[in-house]
Parts: structure tokens; C-alpha cells; sequence
């Protein structure tokens, strides 16, 4: 009996002052966090897609709480749900979000255009670039090995005839897929937009046509046609300024004219707005 | 100094904790995979080794030796070590908090981390000086610091190579582990005839 006390005495004692050392040091040095930061972290999706400009969820709602004028809108996926509760809790005016979809450059599909070599590397756009710049006879276009796919937090995008498809019904704006693309084909527009240049190839028209049926030749009859003066090529190839499209009168005239058919009118209204309209 | 000199240095390549004895092999092959994590663990391991053999080397020499005690060795060690590794994550995030963020999760992780458990208990066993000890856990860190970096190379070696589908993953990195682990064996009886 004697041995086991011996034993079991000097452990407990060794243990309690642990104890006692512990919960001291945690009451003396407790770090005084601020009470709002768990409250706006609930908020928050917590998806950690960056898309507010902060290290993930934690980083914005620790920026929110303690950087004095942090704007409650720059969550694009939690859109104006979570700004509204945001601003609830700090006491500030509400702001609205303007969501924003993930669109694809690039229309190449293999109805308009063919790959250049028979790649049988690693499944990815990253890598397929390393070699000869592109696998498909264009190499500004998408080449369908799904980089951007394998990011998307939503399975919003898929694959469909050699090129990216995204389902805007389901694109939350993150904007991970335009930081994946090696191309750089994928950008992040407010999703009230309705026309779109799919085309991304800068070369010059007759070089353009050679490689795909759907690029974007240059030949600048959208830049005619456009009231408003919100299409200019560059580069040879056509870019919208979407600011000043809710001037145009005649809405859509750029598609309809467009000789190769790489504008498209499209309907782009991302989940925050199929939500709303339910 | 040869002494010290000579303690550092097996413990670094000859008897390297992981490479040598297996010990800590968990963070070995989970925190590998990527160079800037692989540092961050061994540092923080580098950090708790010496704090648990400067607290336990007296508690077993001033405590346990003189009232016959010795067998509670384990128990009392793991003890002292997981009750310091709190006290170390609690200062840390008072006063160094980028120290604190950059450690991260890997500080609480150590507390189970038989690595450090199995240092302060050889250091006991081989009879060292509490000098000798010191000098034994920076080595045995460091050697963790080595093994983990260097696998880390070889990891990231791995993803880009060619694997046959039966040995992706898991089976190809216990292969690559125990080839480092092998090459390490070339360093037995050096340290003996260096100073002869």
C-alpha cells in the first residue's frame, strides 16, 4: 500500500501543479479577442475563396472587426445576405454586393477548332502549356484539361467538347477559376451583363480565322455598329466596356452583327440572382 | 568541447531520430509533403526538445533518483511535457503572436510527438550532464529538421514522377522513406574514428 502512495502521491502533486500553473498563466495572459470576430466569422460562408481580398474567412471577419471603414460588401458568395448581417453587427449602413460571374473567354469548342498535338501528359492546362505553349491549334483558347474545374468550390464548371462550360446558375464569384487558368480566359463580370466576347486570340484576323472558326478576327464592325462606343478592339480582338452598356439603345446589336459569331447575348445571372427571383 | 562536439554530431546524422531510431516518424510522413510546413514543424520540434529536457532532466535527477522512483519516468514525463507545451502555446500567444501564428498547429501536435519524449528519456538513460543533454536535444532536433527537409525534396521529386498506379501515394513514399532512411546508415562508426 505504502509503495503505491509513494508512487501515486508525487504524480498527482506534480499533476495539480501543472494544473494550477496552467490555469494561472491562461488567466493572466488570456488574449482579449474581440468579441466580434466569431459573431462575423458565423456569418461568413467560410469557403475561404479570397475573393474579399483578405486571407480567407478568418482574415475578413478579424479585418472587419478591428480595421475601422473595412467594406462589409466584398463578400461575392455570401452576397447581400451576409453584408446585410455584417452591417447589423457592426452598426453600419448597409451595402449592397454586386455579384459577379465567372465567365470563359474562349468558345473554341472542337466544332470550331482542332488540337495541334495528341497530348497525353499530365491532366493539366498548366502543364499542357509548358509544352509548345498550348495543345490546341489556337494558343490563346481553352485547352478542356479542367484546371479551373478542379478549383471551382461549386462544381459550377465542367468540360464539354474539348472546352470550359460554366453554369452561372451555380458560380457563387469567387473568382478562383481565373487565378487557375493558365490562359488567363476566365474573368469575373457583374452578372447583369448579357453580351460577351468569347474569344481571347490577339492575333491578327487572318492568323485568328486559320486556327479557329469562332475567334475574333478584329474586323471591328462591332465597333461600328455599337452606339455607345463601348466596344474598341485592341489587339485585335474586341472588348467591351461594360460601363456603358446601359446606355445602348439598341441592345445586343454588337452579337447579331458580329461576323464570326464570337459575341454572344447570354443570359448570365449568377445563384444570387436565380435566388432572388424564386 | 570534442564531447559536446561529438554528442551534436551522432545525434544529428548517426542516431537521427527519424532516420535512425524511427522515432516521430508520424509528422515524418504527414507534414512532408510540403518544404515550408516540413520547416515549421521541425522548428517548432527543435524548440519544444529543449524546453522538455531543460523541465525534466531535474524533475528525473532532484525528484525521481533520490526517492526511488524512477519507473514513473514515462508518466511523469509526459506529463510535464504536454502541461509545458501549453504553458510555451498560452506565452507564445500573449507575447509573441507571430511566432504564435507561424507555428501554428504543429505546437499542440508536439505533445504527442514521441520524439521529444523518446530524446528526454535517452538523455536520462545514456547518463548525461544536464550540458550534455541540452546539447543532445538541439542535435536530435536539428537531426529532425534534416530528415524532414530533406524528405520533403524528395517528395515533391515524387509528385511530378511517373508512378505505376499500384504505388501512388502512400506505398511510394514508406519506399522513398526507407531508402532516405537507408542512406543515413552510411553514417555509422564515422563519428567514432573522427576523433580517434
Amino acid at each position: 500500500m505504502n509503495e503505491i502512495l509513494t508512487a501515486v502521491i508525487p504524480v498527482v502533486i506534480i499533476g495539480v501543479i501543472c494544473a494550477v500553473v496552467l490555469v494561472v498563466a491562461s488567466k493572466f495572459m488570456a488574449v482579449k479577442e474581440n468579441e466580434k470576430i466569431p459573431k462575423i466569422r458565423e456569418c461568413l460562408p467560410g469557403a475561404n475563396c479570397g475573393a474579399c481580398g483578405f486571407a480567407g474567412c478568418d482574415g475578413y471577419a478579424k479585418a472587419l472587426a478591428e480595421v475601422e471603414g473595412t467594406a462589409t460588401n466584398l463578400c461575392i458568395p455570401g452576397a447581400d445576405a451576409v453584408s446585410q448581417k455584417i452591417s447589423e453587427i457592426l452598426g453600419v449602413e448597409f451595402e449592397d454586393v454586386i455579384e459577379k460571374v465567372a465567365v470563359v473567354g474562349c468558345a473554341g469548342d472542337c466544332n470550331f477548332t482542332q488540337d495541334k498535338v495528341e497530348y497525353s501528359g499530365i491532366e493539366s492546362c498548366a502543364a499542357a502549356k509548358l509544352i509548345f505553349g498550348s495543345k490546341g491549334e489556337c494558343s490563346y483558347g481553352c485547352m478542356g484539361l479542367g484546371d479551373c474545374m478542379k478549383v471551382c468550390p461549386n462544381n459550377a464548371i465542367c468540360i464539354e467538347n474539348g472546352i470550359a462550360h460554366i453554369n452561372t446558375r451555380l458560380c457563387v464569384g469567387c473568382g478562383l477559376c481565373t487565378k487557375a487558368c493558365p490562359n488567363h480566359l476566365i474573368s469575373l463580370i457583374d452578372d447583369v451583363e448579357k453580351v460577351l466576347v468569347t474569344c481571347s486570340n490577339k492575333d491578327k484576323g487572318a492568323m485568328t480565322r486559320k486556327v479557329c472558326k469562332n475567334g475574333c478576327i478584329g474586323c471591328k464592325k462591332c465597333e461600328k455598329v455599337c452606339s455607345t462606343g463601348a466596344i474598341k478592339v485592341v489587339d485585335n480582338l474586341a472588348v467591351i466596356d461594360y460601363s456603358k452598356c446601359p446606355e445602348c439603345d439598341d441592345f445586343g446589336v454588337c452579337a447579331r452583327e458580329c461576323t464570326t459569331g464570337c459575341i454572344v447575348i447570354s443570359d448570365f445571372s449568377g445563384i444570387h440572382r436565380v435566388k432572388e427571383q424564386k | 568541447m570534442t564531447n559536446f562536439i561529438i554528442i551534436m554530431l551522432s545525434a544529428v546524422f548517426i542516431n537521427n531520430y527519424v532516420l535512425s531510431r524511427f522515432l516521430g516518424i508520424c509528422p515524418f510522413l504527414g507534414v512532408s509533403k510540403k518544404l515550408n510546413q516540413a520547416a515549421g514543424m521541425s522548428v517548432a520540434v527543435i524548440f519544444v526538445m529543449l524546453m522538455a529536457t531543460a523541465v525534466t532532466w531535474p524533475i528525473q535527477t532532484f525528484l525521481l533518483d533520490p526517492n526511488n522512483l524512477g519507473y514513473l519516468q514515462t508518466i511523469v514525463f509526459i506529463l510535464v511535457i504536454a502541461a509545458l507545451v501549453q504553458l510555451v502555446e498560452i506565452v507564445l500567444k500573449r507575447y509573441i503572436p507571430s511566432l504564435h501564428k507561424s507555428l501554428g498547429v504543429y505546437l499542440p501536435l508536439i505533445t504527442t510527438n514521441c520524439a521529444v519524449l523518446g530524446v528526454t528519456i535517452l538523455n536520462i538513460d545514456e547518463g548525461y550532464t544536464f550540458a550534455e543533454s541540452m546539447v543532445n536535444s538541439f542535435g536530435s532536433g536539428l537531426g529532425f529538421f534534416l530528415a524532414m527537409v530533406m524528405f520533403s525534396g524528395v517528395r515533391s521529386r515524387l509528385e511530378g514522377a511517373d508512378i505505376p498506379k499500384a504505388f501512388q501515394g502512400l506505398p511510394v513514399t514508406l519506399v522513398a522513406a526507407s531508402i532516405t532512411s537507408l542512406s543515413f546508415l552510411g553514417f555509422s562508426g564515422v563519428i567514432e574514428n573522427l576523433f580517434a
